[in-house]
């Protein structure tokens, strides 16, 4: 829970002199004058008790952004403390990640795709900022304990600032994309550029729920740092990243499982990182005069709609998440 | 009255107590996810209002739930049920340096801290250098608060947490850290607030910050207020509670040398006896021991010893003093111990009395803390005994002498600060 504030009381002070004098009959030695100034007339009432409202949770979100910069900016200065190449690793790492990946689809499993690499960043981009945020975000809580145990301050910009880090990192990385795209000479499409922003949005408000649902739930539950491990593993591997969506979409289509077509862009992920796909790789590609379609062809209008319905997921998502935070938080301070 | 800066409703928090505690997807399965735990009420049905302005203390022994208390007003833990209202703005000093990360600078941690309690960026900035000489760390300040001492650690916490400038401050008992200046520093930090009207709640065992800073003082056991008192009257009401006033262990059986002579009864009269439970600092005492003898003892001498609330000897008389010596007639008697005047100040003490042999070593009786008596300071000194005190001032110019205030002017040439708290 958190400290709220509320308008100032109606039933306000008259702003009458008399003051301080409050149980006034023991003056500090040496205190100078006999009045303690009432300072303010009109302060506002901070109410603590059981349950916070919803509104009131988000109203102190915005409140503390300050402290969220100051969060995020020492989450990532402790995440490259005493290492050599300090941020560099932020680039180095998800490079040798889309190298391997580039190796074995490239030239293991054969794929036709031409600048491959570009298509896999494309989507690697998406994933390595949930998958960053999600990962720290669940021991977030339990690696702050102190913090948790001792100050008060609303404990979700905690896992939240997890994802501020991610950004960071993302951003370090769309740096190394625009490089890339200028080496391999690859012209996006930037008609769905524009849709970028909408899907960055939803991107970071989707996994601001997962992160904070996470890292409350931890606290009670320790397995599920290690559970989440796996989950994501298991959730990478069904967002269309290293694989074209028309290599499954169709597949589905064919075995009658349209209803699993459906289940599988239900995934958030799924329409943020085909939106990234879409905007910088492109619909597909024209090899031998063979046009080959790798998205499934919704159209700008379709993308539209369907970041929209991911918005509306997300924030679903998001104030669900705060609600569990909320009911969770009431206990931190024993259980950690 | 003025308006209350703090109000806590009917407020209660109960801990869960787990004899075996499941945090793993296993054990929580295999125990169909209910945990068995002994609920235990922390704190039980508070009610206080702390008003504007006033530097309100809480005392209480460990575990009384006075710091669970400070943690509810400050939004850490979430009560059970009832409800809390603070007026302004709110700064907790639960523990100097808590919300430090080790691997970051002290520079780091200045806005990292500083902005956890509630500083804006644009403040910190502007008090930054301020907050550094107050720290004394300005060599230090780009390093990992890692490497620095502890001193050096609770300093920097100290030097945050006063920039912050709340309407409310709450101070959990961190604040006996650093060296004597340091401490002095602190203390004019408080004081400041102080005369700056702001509200300030400090939790302590420690009578002397009660008596010395607050206005009033509530008494905690328990997760339950004792009472809400002016300071004299609370710390009466803590040391009471914390002693368990009546349970001191008095030796049972006979006399030791052969059973002929025994201490009965043993009491204390002092010059409030009648009027109050309490003496007075420089009162008198009349402590009288009963006495039953089988035969006579004409060699017999006298002692007694006086015991603070740990048991520690704070006088004895001399064994040998001829002004002891008493003799005892077949049947007994009572003799009595005078003490015209009373030097101590606060506290509970207890009262040993014995008679032992002039000529050998047999003790005929022993009765070890069988009485007690409390004394009660009206006054501000602090510490174990009132020494008497004259101050004189000599003018270095003209050689004239005169008298000077006991209490000085400016309140940061502090005379009495007391050498274990910064209060």
């Amino acid at each position: 829970m958190s400290l709220s504030t509320t308008e100032p009381s109606s039933t306000g002070p008259d702003g009458s002199s008399a003051t301080g004098a409050a149980g006034g009959d023991r003056e500090p030695p040496g205190g100078q004058g006999p009045a303690r100034a009432r300072r303010h007339g009109d302060l506002p009432i901070h109410v603590v008790n059981g349950n916070i409202r919803m509104g009131r949770r988000l109203k102190d979100l915005w409140t503390h952004r300050e402290l969220l910069v100051l969060l995020t900016r020492s989450q990532l200065k402790m995440k490259y403390k005493d290492s050599i190449l300090g941020y560099v690793w932020s680039m180095l790492n998800p490079m040798l990640v889309l190298s391997i990946y580039y190796v074995i689809f490239k030239y293991i499993s054969k794929n036709p795709t031409p600048d491959f690499a570009i298509w896999l960043f494309a989507g690697l981009l998406v994933w390595n900022l949930f998958n960053n945020a999600a990962m720290t975000a669940t021991t977030v809580v339990v690696g702050n304990a102190g913090i948790v145990k001792k100050v008060a301050f609303p404990r979700e910009l905690l896992a939240i600032a997890t994802v501020g880090v991610a950004l960071v990192l993302f951003l370090i990385q769309v740096g190394v994309l625009i490089v890339a795209l200028a080496a391999f000479q690859h012209t996006p499409a930037y008609l769905y550029m524009t849709l970028l922003p909408f899907a960055m949005i939803d991107l970071i408000i989707f996994t601001s729920a997962v992160c904070i649902f996470l890292s409350a739930v931890n606290v009670y539950l320790r397995d599920t740092q290690h559970l989440t491990e796996v989950l994501l593993m298991a959730w990478f591997w069904s967002v269309p990243i290293v694989y074209e969506w028309s290599t499954v979409g169709p597949k589905f289509a064919k075995h009658g499982l349209t209803w699993l077509k459906y289940l599988y862009v239900m995934d958030p992920i799924t329409p943020i990182a085909m939106t990234f796909q879409r905007a910088i790789y492109g619909n597909g590609y024209v090899l031998n005069g063979v046009h080959t379609t790798l998205l499934p062809d919704i159209g700008f209008v379709g993308y539209v709609l369907a970041l929209t319905a991911v918005l509306v997921a997300s924030v679903a998502l998001f104030l669900l998440a705060l609600v569990v935070f909320g009911r969770l938080e009431g206990n931190f301070a024993e259980e950690l | 009255m003025t308006q209350a800066a703090i109000e806590v409703d009917n407020l209660s928090k109960q801990f869960r107590l787990y004899n075996e505690k499941y945090t793993s997807l296993k054990e929580r399965v295999v125990h169909g996810g209910r945990m068995p735990f002994v609920p235990f009420w922390a704190l039980s049905d508070v009610n206080v209002d702390i008003r504007e302005g006033e530097t309100f203390g809480v005392l209480g022994r460990n575990g009384s739930g006075k710091s669970t208390l400070l943690k509810c007003i400050a939004g850490i833990l979430k009560p059970t049920s009832g409800e809390i209202r603070v007026r302004g703005s709110l700064a907790a000093m639960l523990e100097l340096g808590a919300g430090f990360q080790q691997e970051l600078s002290g520079r780091d941690n200045i806005y990292l801290n500083g902005t956890l309690l509630g500083l804006s960026h644009a403040e910190i900035e502007r008090r930054f250098d301020e907050i550094v000489a107050f720290a004394e760390l300005e060599q230090f300040i780009d390093n990992q608060v890692k490497y620095y001492s502890s001193g050096m650690y609770v300093r920097l916490g100290f030097a945050v947490a006063v920039n912050v400038e709340p309407d409310v401050l709450l101070v959990d008992e961190v604040l006996a850290v650093g060296d004597a200046a340091f401490q002095r520093k602190c203390l004019d930090h408080v004081k400041r607030f102080q005369r700056e009207g702001r509200t300030i709640v400090v939790v302590t065992h420690a009578t002397d910050t009660i008596r010395q800073n607050c206005d009033r003082s509530m008494v905690m056991n328990h997760g339950r207020v004792i009472t809400i008192d002016e300071p004299g009257e609370a710390i009466r009401a803590f040391l009471a509670d914390l002693l368990g006033i009546g349970t001191l262990p008095g030796s049972e059986g006979g006399g030791i040398a052969g059973n002929v002579f025994s201490i009965g009864t043993v009491r204390c009269e002092h010059g409030g006896s009648g009027s109050r439970p309490h003496l007075y600092s420089g009162e008198s005492l009349t402590v009288v021991a009963d006495l039953e003898s089988l035969g006579s003892v004409p060699d017999g001498m006298a002692t007694i010893a006086i015991h603070d609330d740990k048991g520690e000897v704070v006088f004895a008389s001399d064994p040998d003093d001829p002004a002891c010596r008493v003799e005892v007639p077949l049947g007994g008697g009572t003799v009595r111990f005078d003490f015209p005047e009373v030097p101590l100040l606060d506290g509970t003490y207890s009262v040993s009395v014995g008679v032992r042999s002039l000529t050998d070593t047999a003790i005929f009786d022993w009765k070890d803390q069988v009485a007690t008596f409390e004394v009660v300071n009206p006054n501000r000194t602090t510490g174990r005994v009132r020494l008497p005190l004259d101050v004189s001032f000599r003018h270095r110019a003209t050689g004239m002498t005169g008298e000077v205030p006991v209490v000085p002017a400016i309140p940061s040439g502090d005379a009495d600060v007391p050498r274990d708290s910064i209060w």
